[in-house]
């Protein structure tokens, strides 16, 4: 039985599971002031009555390290940065424990002038002086050569219990934002580790053994050894548990599709490629940062259910403002929702207020009331429409690197929309008029991010690099660094690229039977040095499929979903 | 960080093609270049803008070569694609898109001439000009400069626009005496219809950057000043670096990065330069961001300390020298050209062109009629040592009636003589045929 809880800005949502089929589901407020007592309360409600033995996993999609970055609750983090030449990059932004540290190492990993070892005694004594909490240490292509970052660590290995290492959290170049990204999860680690720990004394004290996961921002989980090391991949993970429910809501495709998710401030946007999730390029930002956390590519326009309605030179317009409820709900202003109730496309509570507000907007604009109402709606769809169809122009004009991707690159050409949220119902045909794609809604679609979270399987990614000539490989994130002989070949890589992330998922907790291994990249460069023999320049990335741990199921005959 | 101009990046590496698996131009000639600028972050920078490539047609080629038989027998994708980059380059910056573009595309061009019976110096078609004519299908009266700082001669380029001057060519080189392809002495000016818009600054082996920005303070800013260009196109070949294998020349990243800050392309597209690990990722990087209006003082190849490779007194003053000379010519244009021309009907100009890569040995006549009322109909007879034959017959931009109906006659005419391959480009009508 795995057992998920999805806490979002208001609300906390849990289930219960059992392979696929729907036991439970729970609903709370967030109490934003104790995250952690949220989501035992949560967790006891759905515990209740069932027996704790039978919970095989734990799955999170927790708020905990969002909401810290967000309201600046971080550690005070000292930050290493040794930028060599290049772009001068103004890491300022990092604080008071900013230390630029001599030294390089170039592109092909080669240390071209090493640091002074004298210096990290200063900054030593400044950080002790300053109080500073944790480490991030990150050298310019340290995934390509550690050796900087790791002696910087074991300098302070006695000093600090979080020190983070830029080259552990992706294999992928870009110094900028790898930077950031190792400060965030210095700066959140200690507020994860203690959430953890409190989640981990609480458990054992209900004699709950099952382990736990943590959902990240690409739609998969981590186990929770893990997400103490590398915290920052737990940010932002809201939208991803939201993109795994709408798909676990609808039958297995393997089609390009849009997902949409209509709230009421806000709709969010998916994609299906192939029926695979689509990734943000470099990764996701947060606060202002760019980082390398691997995130569901996903956008959200300013425009839900609730977005208010007025008039603007002559015209229509809708959102992004909030500001309230529907008038067929109790509010004061009109909002689409209220277009739809009067249209007779969705129920309200007060449907005949909301035909008077709309009435007299309708009046002031100059039309009868259904034409306006209609107008209303059509705006609304024409709006989502253009939106996806600006995303996906940026979308399929993603760089390439190769001829074949320029000539006969994949391009996402959704053939349908999955639509989930309030007022999904009543936006289908409207929605279906604007866009000509098919649109479909499932009937329960409340618990969507709690199920996502609950059936989202663990996922991670490594790059490989080898190079024959110096004899070397590496997977930056698995902190594998080796050598190979001068015969080392494509196939080779593959293999150990495959091996290792199968490895890594075994150790993530994912089931053997459920891995799915495969390779994401994969070239090999001849390199040419004058007349001595031809060398190869490979690299290669490989993930763990994303995915569903399992295909949603309908209940048994007589089975019963209880919903409190 | 945000650039001070917007800079559109066609960074197309063609991954997947190659001369031959050993050939310099080959699968990993920016493969380092791209590990650095990933790194480096370019791509967070806001203001520049990753774009792919067009893909250029045997419609665009048309404009430029007389390609024989045809441009599908002998181009190949990646430079279709490489020329469609510096079309992509071009349009960004001439509709508003971006302040200014950089094509960092391959293989080259700048070898490839009127005439093409395929590889030349690693080039079948001259990617700047075809991209070049294309823009002018939408913005005919350009006036446009190309600067090529490759450090072998930009022979292609300068046979095509030799006797246009609505393009001055200014190329700068290592010595022809000393380096492939032996051409671009200062004595190369241009055709009747436009001497003095093709120059050449030949530089003895050794110079460095001291010699580049001389050449550039003293001659290049000093013409464009005076040609008042509506477009500059920078041929940015990174062989004049320290470390290139195939050159002579002492060229740091510091010294491209600051000679593209000075001479304020709007477009550079990238040429030669096969030191793949030692120069291209920097000198990219530097050019890059010296486009873009930033900060590239921290850009610089981990061997290199100030005064390195600083030129010796000897290489100097024959760099003063030869900047001299050729601004003097610059300045005497018209009056050398009416010197060259008095009282003549056309110029001939026989020549040998060797297709190093292809193996082809081409033999050639160029004819110039010297027209009083525009750049005047010009004419190429060619065959080389497989057989093949060809007249190509040009009424270029601005020609006048007599000039075209001329053009017209002549390419009738060729139609009884023993010739595999018969072209006339009707740039006036934007006409081309081929039999």
């Amino acid at each position: 039985m795995i057992l998920a809880i999805d806490m979002g800005g208001t609300h906390i949502d849990g289930v219960l599971l059992r392979q696929g089929v729907l036991l439970k589901s729970v609903k709370h407020e967030v109490d934003r002031a104790d995250l952690f007592n949220s989501i035992w309360q949560c967790l006891q409600d759905l515990l209740q009555g069932q027996e704790k033995g039978e919970i095989t996993r734990i799955h999170l999609s927790t708020t905990i390290c969002t909401n810290a970055i967000v309201e600046n609750k971080v550690s005070r983090v000292g930050v290493i940065v040794q930028s060599g030449p290049g772009i001068n990059w103004d890491f300022d932004r990092l604080g008071d424990n900013l230390h630029y540290l001599s030294g390089s190492t170039d592109h092909r990993g080669i240390v071209t002038d090493n640091f002074r070892q004298s210096d990290l005694q200063t900054i030593r004594a400044s950080f002790q002086d300053k109080g500073v909490e944790s480490l991030a240490v990150i050298s310019k292509f340290s995934p390509r050569n550690p050796d900087t970052e790791q002696k910087i660590g074991d300098f302070f290995a006695d000093d600090y219990q979080e020190i983070t290492l830029g080259h552990r959290l992706s294999g992928k170049l870009n110094f900028p934002r790898r930077v950031q990204t190792a400060y965030l999860n210095a700066a959140i680690a200690d507020s994860f580790r203690s959430f953890a720990n409190s989640m981990l004394t609480a458990l054992a004290e209900e004699a709950i053994t099952a382990p736990v996961y943590i959902l990240k921002a690409d739609g998969g989980t981590v186990d929770l050894d893990t997400a103490m090391q590398r915290p920052v991949e737990t940010i932002l993970s809201g939208p991803a548990a939201s993109f795994v429910g709408i798909s676990a809501l609808f039958p297995p495709t393997d089609k390009d599709a849009v997902l949409l998710d209509i709230g009421g401030t806000t709709t969010d946007i998916f994609f299906l490629a192939a029926g695979l999730s689509l990734f943000e390029a470099a990764g996701i930002e947060i606060d202002g940062r760019k980082t390398l956390v691997r995130a569901v590519y996903s956008n959200s326009v300013g425009l839900g259910g609730d977005s208010y309605v007025y008039q603007d030179k002559e015209e229509i317009r809708i959102g992004p403002e909030r500001r309230g409820p529907a008038v067929a709900f109790g509010g004061q202003d009109l909002t689409p929702t209220d277009a739809l109730v009067y249209l007779g496309l969705m129920g309200g509570k007060y449907p005949q207020k909301a035909t008077e507000a709309l009435a007299v907007f309708a009046a002031d604009m100059g039309l009868d009331t259904e034409a306006c109402a209609r107008r209303i709606v059509t705006i609304f769809c024409d709006t989502i429409r253009q939106r996806i169809e600006e995303i996906l122009g940026h979308i399929n004009s993603s760089p390439v690197y190769t001829i074949r991707d320029l000539l006969q690159g994949k391009q996402v050409k959704p053939q349908s929309i999955k639509l989930i949220g309030g007022p999904a119902k009543a936006l289908a045909g409207p929605l279906q008029e604007a866009s000509g794609l098919e649109v479909s809604f499932p009937e329960n679609y409340e618990i969507a991010n709690a199920l996502g979270a609950g059936l989202a399987r663990p996922t991670t990614e490594i790059s490989l690099y080898a190079n024959t000539e110096r004899r070397i490989l590496s997977i930056a994130e698995l902190d594998i660094y080796q050598t190979i002989d001068k015969s080392f070949n494509l196939a080779q890589a593959e293999e150990i690229a495959l091996k290792a992330v199968t490895r890594a998922g075994l150790a993530m907790g994912l089931p053997p039977d459920q891995i799915e291994a495969e390779i994401i990249e994969s070239s090999s460069f001849n390199m040419v040095r004058g007349f001595m023999g031809r060398e190869r320049n490979i690299r290669v990335r490989a993930q763990i499929k994303p995915g569903l741990l399992y295909d949603l199921q309908e209940a048994e005959q007589g089975g019963r979903h209880e919903s409190q | 960080m945000k650039a001070n101009n917007s800079l559109g990046l066609i960074f197309f590496p063609a991954f997947d093609w190659a001369i031959s698996p050993s050939h310099p131009e080959r699968e990993e000639r920016l493969l380092y270049t791209q590990d650095q600028l990933f790194e480096e972050g370019i791509a967070d920078i806001e203001g520049i803008h990753f774009f792919n490539p067009g893909l250029a047609g045997p419609a665009d080629v048309e404009r430029v070569h007389f390609a024989y038989p045809d441009p599908d027998s002998i181009v190949t994708e990646s430079h279709y694609i490489a020329a469609g980059g510096v079309m992509r380059a071009l349009d960004a910056v001439m509709s508003g898109e971006t302040d200014k573009a950089f094509a960092m595309v391959r293989p080259p061009g700048h070898h490839a001439q009127r005439v093409t019976y395929g590889d030349r110096g690693f080039c079948i078609i001259n990617i700047e000009a075809v991209g070049l004519e294309y823009i002018r299908q939408k913005y005919p009266d350009l006036r446009v400069a190309i600067v090529d700082t490759d450090c072998h001669h930009g022979d292609g380029t300068q046979d095509i626009y030799w006797n246009d001057p609505d393009t001055l060519f200014i190329s700068f080189h290592q010595d022809g005496r000393t380096l492939y392809p032996g051409t671009g002495d200062m004595n190369e000016l241009g055709g009747p219809g436009a001497y003095g818009y093709t120059l050449n600054i030949p530089l003895p082996p050794n110079t460095g950057d001291e010699g580049f920005l001389h050449v550039l303070d003293n001659v290049v800013l000093p013409v464009l000043d005076d040609y008042k260009p509506d477009l500059i196109i920078n041929s940015a070949g990174q062989d004049n670096h320290y470390t290139d294998p195939l050159t002579n020349m002492n060229f740091s990243a510091q010294g491209y990065a600051l000679l593209n800050e000075k001479l304020n392309p709007d477009v550079a597209v990238l040429e030669g330069g096969y030191s793949i690990e030692g120069a291209l990722p920097y000198v990219n990087l530097g050019i890059v961001l010296a486009m873009a209006g930033l900060d590239y003082s921290g850009v610089r190849e981990p061997d290199y300390y100030e005064g390195k490779w600083r030129q010796s007194l000897r290489v100097s003053r024959q760099v003063e020298e030869i900047s001299d000379q050729i601004l003097k010519k610059w300045k005497n244009r018209e009056k050398l050209a009416a010197e060259k021309f008095r009282g003549r009907q056309k110029v001939t100009l026989p020549r040998q062109v060797y297709y190093d890569t292809a193996g082809i040995m081409e033999s050639q006549q160029q004819e110039f009629k010297i027209c009083a009322d525009c750049p005047g109909l010009n004419v190429i007879h060619s065959a080389n040592d497989r057989g093949d034959s060809l007249i190509g017959i040009q009424i270029p931009r601005r020609a006048c009636p007599a000039c075209q109906a001329e053009g017209y006659r002549l390419f009738e005419e060729t139609g009884k003589m023993k010739v595999k391959g018969r072209f006339l480009q009707d740039k006036t009508g934007n006409k081309y045929f081929s039999a």
